[in-house]
């Protein structure tokens, strides 16, 4: 298990938990996001409480929910331990830090991540944490209806507008940790790298754009 | 004249080597590590050196002024090396590498030694092969080679323009390696300033520490002296800043014998001066010669742009004097030629000092491609320099200091006049004479280093008693206490004119009287003036700070004042030797056609000098060159 | 020819102990054909005349080749180009600039002097396995072993690395991966590297750590400032050969 730790405390080591992390929660986006589009279908919410009765009580998915919440849990701790070393690893700064050699997200993912973060934390409180241990009236089928409780939140400019921003920050942490993670896994290959950087492009724009058009649509009441 | 033993062995040229090998003593493995050996200098000689002692077993020391091994000078060489493998088929032999250096050297070096290292140079290959040094390669995989200057054949292995880098890094990997099995203390930012001899032996070195100041005495059973040439004595030269001769200087005022100083490289492919505040000359490698063609205009005053300058009115006057050879010819021959054509007013670019190395015609011949792979390195290097691009241009080029074949002299052991004191690498005088081929010095720095040493010092030490000495020993602490004065003196005269203004002045002496040409009147002058500079510098010196801290003013002052008495050491032999050969041209002493003209009969020998105390003149030894294996003839490359 | 009037703010610390400070001066009619290491000499003269301590930076060469010279000019390793300090040259600044200089900053690389600093912790790393071990006197022949042209160009590439540090400098995070990286490709590469493969990597990087550089966040700073233009793909090719080697290597 020598190696193991070792491995695991090195700096390459922590990098690939944030990588490894990273991308499940990246996989998870895209189930999040295939299952809230459902939001938007003109159906009086039916699909969408079917969705969250079958995400609430299946066994497995209550298994990976919980994963979830470690690998977040894993990013988060992770990534504090990786700033706090690079901290220390320059412990006099610059006076004059105005050529930049690199983008502004790839040095700033911890503020990106904090950001969205904080975002997960007023999202759980709305949603998850009201559903789980909240109130939720019944819909015709006997489900909790979400449905209902989403559309009453969003119909707060307020509460639009946050989500909305939040996602411009998913974007711009999600734009340098897609490519960043294959990097950091070493998968990198002259004919690939290419492509993988621009999936992690467009992923970065597409995923977080449809979570921000979900909000928008049921404020103006459009749906599909 | 007895003092002067080159200890050559008998018998056939060919055979020397080997059978000396075989008669040198052995030092047995489990009395190896009960010697210590001190390394100076970590570029190829010194670090081959460090790493193939420690590999045997002995406990090695090694220092260097620079922050780490890996910048020493080596480092900056481009071209290549030379190795006698044959790979192309073109009639290479390690007779013929023996025959070409020799023969360009012009015939001022010693047979035997030439002969050893034509013989190793094969070895060099594969030793660094090994060690993952990534020379250029074919498609097939195989080793390419390119031809460089002075040689008909191709046997010049490179890696890209960077072929002392990745050599160098390949010993410093070696030497890594050792210091990390604790074989090799390396001790970085630490100048030697003097040797220590006990009992007639080299025992050890002081040394001060370029951090704090510091001044240390180490003892050792033998010291080896991988220091590097001495072209900074002209300021303006293609040697690092750092270069210097201290460490030889001191040595030699120790007892040591200095050997041809006055025989100095210029290199015809330097970038030219630009103004007053240069520091230093960057150098274009000579393998540009391969596809460059130089010229300048026909007509005085020709000012047109070079783009311009039609061919019927361009002198291509490397490949009109010297048609077998042209643009090819030796650096001493092609140094010559340049400043002959700006002296006739021909030069070109602001001051005149410069000749155009064009690319035209090759870019033409291969396409842009093919000359951007194999130079584009260099025409980057030169773009950022001067700001103009040279696949459009032509380069400018001028000579420059870039090399001294003299050093302290050494027996075929590499053993200076100091027994237990050797000196490897550019630090010696040994096997290039009056002139270096290109690609020759990374050959013979690594050959001393890895192939030449590991056997030579064993035989000293298994055929030598050792008194006990450590670093308490008075002679340690007599040169400590020296070493201490002489800062305490250079800090004390808190005079008027920096280290740098002297530097200055002594290279401009240098260049002027004791450069490309020579005179005996000229030569009388630059004496006259380098005494005044020197008492001057002693008076009016201004080295601020104290000797206890990072301190780079008093660092210079110390080499500066050495250079200034290797100088006149300089004029001297150049005024010896009453003949032209290779690197060192006495304008009195040239055929008709205004080539170096040897006087065999009267000046076929080495010049050592003995150091006789301060203000004193040196005394003059003579070792007679014999040659056996080649005939001495007018150095044609017609 | 033009000439420049330059303010320049450099840094300056008496010692290893000492606290530092930014001391301003004024230097005029700097030719643009000087080097920047030029214009420091010229700045150095005129501080010696006026018999104030020069300032104390690291160079050698001059001629980007040996790694020695280590600013930090206008928040740039090395200045606006991507080069090495010796190399930037005055006409890449303009009459009037005020130009800020500065060490490079890292814990592994400890002020020494003004701008100097310590980079041993490079040679450390090297020391722990940036070798091939072989002694000196084998007699394989060099072409024994063929290699194909892109891979040894490739690894030549990775091979010219000059251990100047800048990369370190310029990371956020004060990185030593890519330099690190630059050495392990090298021997990755080559069939001679390949019985210490995973030994080495593992070796380096635990060095690494030990020196206190930071961790790699990927953000690209050090490539970009590069002056031998090392890729970010032996980057990726260092967490791979680091991450296999861990997985797979037989000690455990």
């Amino acid at each position: 298990m020598n190696w193991f730790i070792s491995m695991m405390s090195s700096t390459i080591g922590r990098k690939l938990i944030m990588a490894l992390t990273g991308l499940f929660l990246i996989l998870f986006l895209v189930v999040h996001l295939s299952g809230n589009l459902q939001l938007l279908k003109n159906d009086g919410g039916e699909s969408f409480n079917t969705y969250a009765q079958f995400m609430g009580h299946n066994p497995l998915i209550k298994v990976v929910s919980i994963g979830n919440f470690f690998f977040i849990l894993l990013h988060i701790v992770y990534a504090l331990l990786l700033t706090l070393q690079n901290r220390k690893a320059r412990p006099v700064g610059y006076l004059s830090e105005t050529t930049k050699t690199s983008n502004w997200n790839s040095r700033n993912m911890g503020i990106l991540g904090t950001i969205i973060l904080i975002f997960l934390v007023v999202h759980l409180q709305n949603f998850w944490f009201k559903m789980k241990f909240g109130y939720v009236p019944l819909d015709d089928m006997g489900y909790k209806d979400i449905y209902m409780e989403t559309k009453e939140a969003f119909s707060q400019w307020w509460l639009v507008a946050l989500y909305v921003v939040s996602m411009v920050f998913l974007a711009s942490h999600l734009a340098h940790g897609f490519q960043s993670a294959f990097q950091t896994l070493g998968l990198n290959h002259k004919k690939y790298t290419p492509a993988i950087q621009f999936i992690g492009k467009a992923f970065a724009i597409i995923v977080p754009l449809l979570f921000a058009i979900i909000p928008v649509m049921m404020f103006f009441n459009l749906s599909f | 004249m007895a003092v002067l033993d080159a200890k050559i062995p008998d018998g056939p040229l060919a055979e020397k080597w080997s059978k000396h090998k075989f008669n040198l003593k052995l030092v047995n493995p489990a009395n190896k590590r009960k010697y210590e050996v001190i390394v100076v200098g970590t570029g190829l000689a010194g670090a081959s050196a460090a790493a193939s002692l420690a590999e045997l077993g002995y406990n090695v020391k090694a220092f260097c002024f620079q922050d780490s091994p890996r910048r020493a000078h080596s480092i900056a060489a481009q071209g290549g090396i030379n190795a006698a493998k044959n790979y192309q088929n073109d009639g290479d032999s390690v007779h013929r590498l023996f025959y070409d250096t020799i023969k360009g050297g012009d015939y001022r070096a010693r047979e035997a030694n030439v002969y050893r290292l034509a013989e190793v140079s094969v070895n060099i290959i594969d030793q660094c092969v090994a060690q993952g040094v990534p020379f250029a390669r074919e498609y097939g995989g195989l080793l390419s080679n390119r031809s460089f200057g002075g040689a008909q054949v191709s046997r010049t292995f490179y890696a890209k323009g960077q072929t002392g880098q990745q050599l160098l890094l390949g010993a410093y990997s070696a030497l890594s390696r050792q210091i990390a099995s604790g074989k090799v203390k390396m001790y970085n930012r630490t100048e030697m300033l003097d040797v220590v001899v006990v009992d007639g032996k080299a025992r050890g070195i002081v040394t001060r520490n370029l951090v704090t100041g510091k001044i240390e005495s180490h003892s050792a059973h033998a010291v080896l002296l991988c220091t590097g040439g001495y072209g900074n004595v002209f300021f303006l030269s293609t040697n690092a800043m750092g270069s210097n001769v201290t460490a030889a200087w001191r040595a030699h005022k120790k007892g040591a014998l200095f050997a041809n100083p006055c025989f100095t490289q210029i290199h015809p492919t330097c970038i030219p001066v630009h103004g007053d505040s240069q520091s230093k000359l960057t150098l274009m490698s000579e393998s540009l010669r391969n596809d460059g063609r130089v010229w300048v205009p026909k007509a005085i005053g020709d000012k047109r742009k070079p783009e311009d300058i039609p061919d019927a009115d361009r002198d291509y006057y490397l490949e009109r004097k010297y048609p077998s050879f042209g643009n090819l010819s030796p650096r001493d021959i092609s140094s010559r030629a340049a400043k002959e054509v700006c002296d006739e007013g021909r030069g070109v670019g602001s001051t005149g000092k410069a000749v155009y190395l064009d690319f035209r015609d090759a870019i033409k011949r291969d396409g842009r491609n093919a000359i951007e792979q194999r130079y584009g390195n260099l025409f980057d290097m030169y773009q950022q320099i001067t700001g103009q691009n040279p696949y459009e241009t032509p380069m400018m080029i001028y000579p420059a200091v870039h090399y001294t074949m003299g050093g302290l002299w050494v027996d075929y052991n590499l053993m200076t006049t100091i027994p237990g004191l050797y000196a490897l690498g550019e630090a010696n005088f040994s096997d290039h004479g009056a002139n270096r081929l290109g690609a020759s010095a990374l050959m013979q720095g690594l050959a001393d280093g890895y192939f030449v040493i590991p056997y030579t010092l064993g035989d000293y030490l298994a055929s030598n008693k050792f008194e006990a000495v450590n670093s308490d020993h008075s002679e340690f602490k007599k040169a400590e206490s020296e070493t201490l004065a002489t800062i305490q003196k250079l800090l004390s005269i808190k005079g008027n004119k920096t280290v740098d203004q002297y530097h200055k002045e002594l290279g401009l002496i240098m260049w002027d009287y004791c450069g490309m040409a020579r005179s005996a009147e000229g030569l009388a002058l630059a004496k006259e003036r380098i005494r005044t500079l020197k008492e001057d510098f002693w008076k009016n010196v201004n080295v601020i700070g104290a000797n206890e801290e990072l301190n780079q003013t008093l660092e210079k002052a110390c080499r500066v004042a050495d250079f200034i008495e290797l100088g006149e050491l300089m004029v001297d032999d150049a005024l010896d030797r009453k003949e032209s050969c290779g690197g060192h041209f006495r304008v009195e002493y040239q055929t008709e056609d205004s080539e170096a003209k040897r006087d065999d009969a009267n000046y076929c020998y080495v010049s050592a000098w003995e150091f006789k105390g301060a203000n004193q003149p040196s005394q003059l030894h003579k070792e007679n060159l014999v040659f056996e294996n080649v005939k001495l003839s007018q150095r044609s490359y017609k | 020819m033009r000439k420049l009037n330059l303010t320049l703010k450099v840094w300056r610390q008496k010692d290893d102990k000492g606290k530092g400070k930014f001391e301003t001066y004024k230097l005029n009619n700097v030719s643009e054909e000087s080097s920047f290491l030029e214009m420091m000499d010229i700045l150095n003269e005129d501080l010696a005349t006026k018999k104030i301590d020069p300032v104390a930076f690291d160079h050698d060469c001059r001629e980007g080749i040996c790694g020695t010279c280590s600013m930090v000019i206008n928040g740039k390793p090395h200045g606006p180009l991507q080069t090495t300090t010796c190399q930037l040259h005055m006409r890449s600044f303009s009459d009037g600039d005020t130009i800020t200089v500065e060490p490079f900053r890292a814990g592994a690389f400890p002020v020494l002097k003004d701008l100097v600093v310590d980079r041993s912790a490079f040679d450390r790393i090297i020391q722990a396995g940036g070798y091939v071990s072989v002694n000196t006197g084998v007699s394989v022949d060099a072409n024994e072993i063929p290699i194909p042209k892109d891979i040894a160009d490739e690894a030549m590439d990775s091979a010219t690395c000059i251990g100047c540090g800048a990369c370190v400098a310029a990371c956020k995070n004060a990185s030593a991966m890519l330099f690190v990286s630059a050495k392990v490709s090298q021997f990755t590469l080559l069939p001679q590297g390949q019985p210490e493969r995973h030994r080495r990597v593992q070796k380096m990087v635990a060095q690494m750590d030990e020196e206190g550089f930071g961790a790699c966040t990927n953000t690209g700073a050090c490539s970009a400032v590069c002056p031998k233009e090392i890729s970010l793909t032996n980057i990726a090719r260092l967490n791979r050969e680091y991450l296999t080697a861990k997985v797979t290597a037989q000690e455990v």
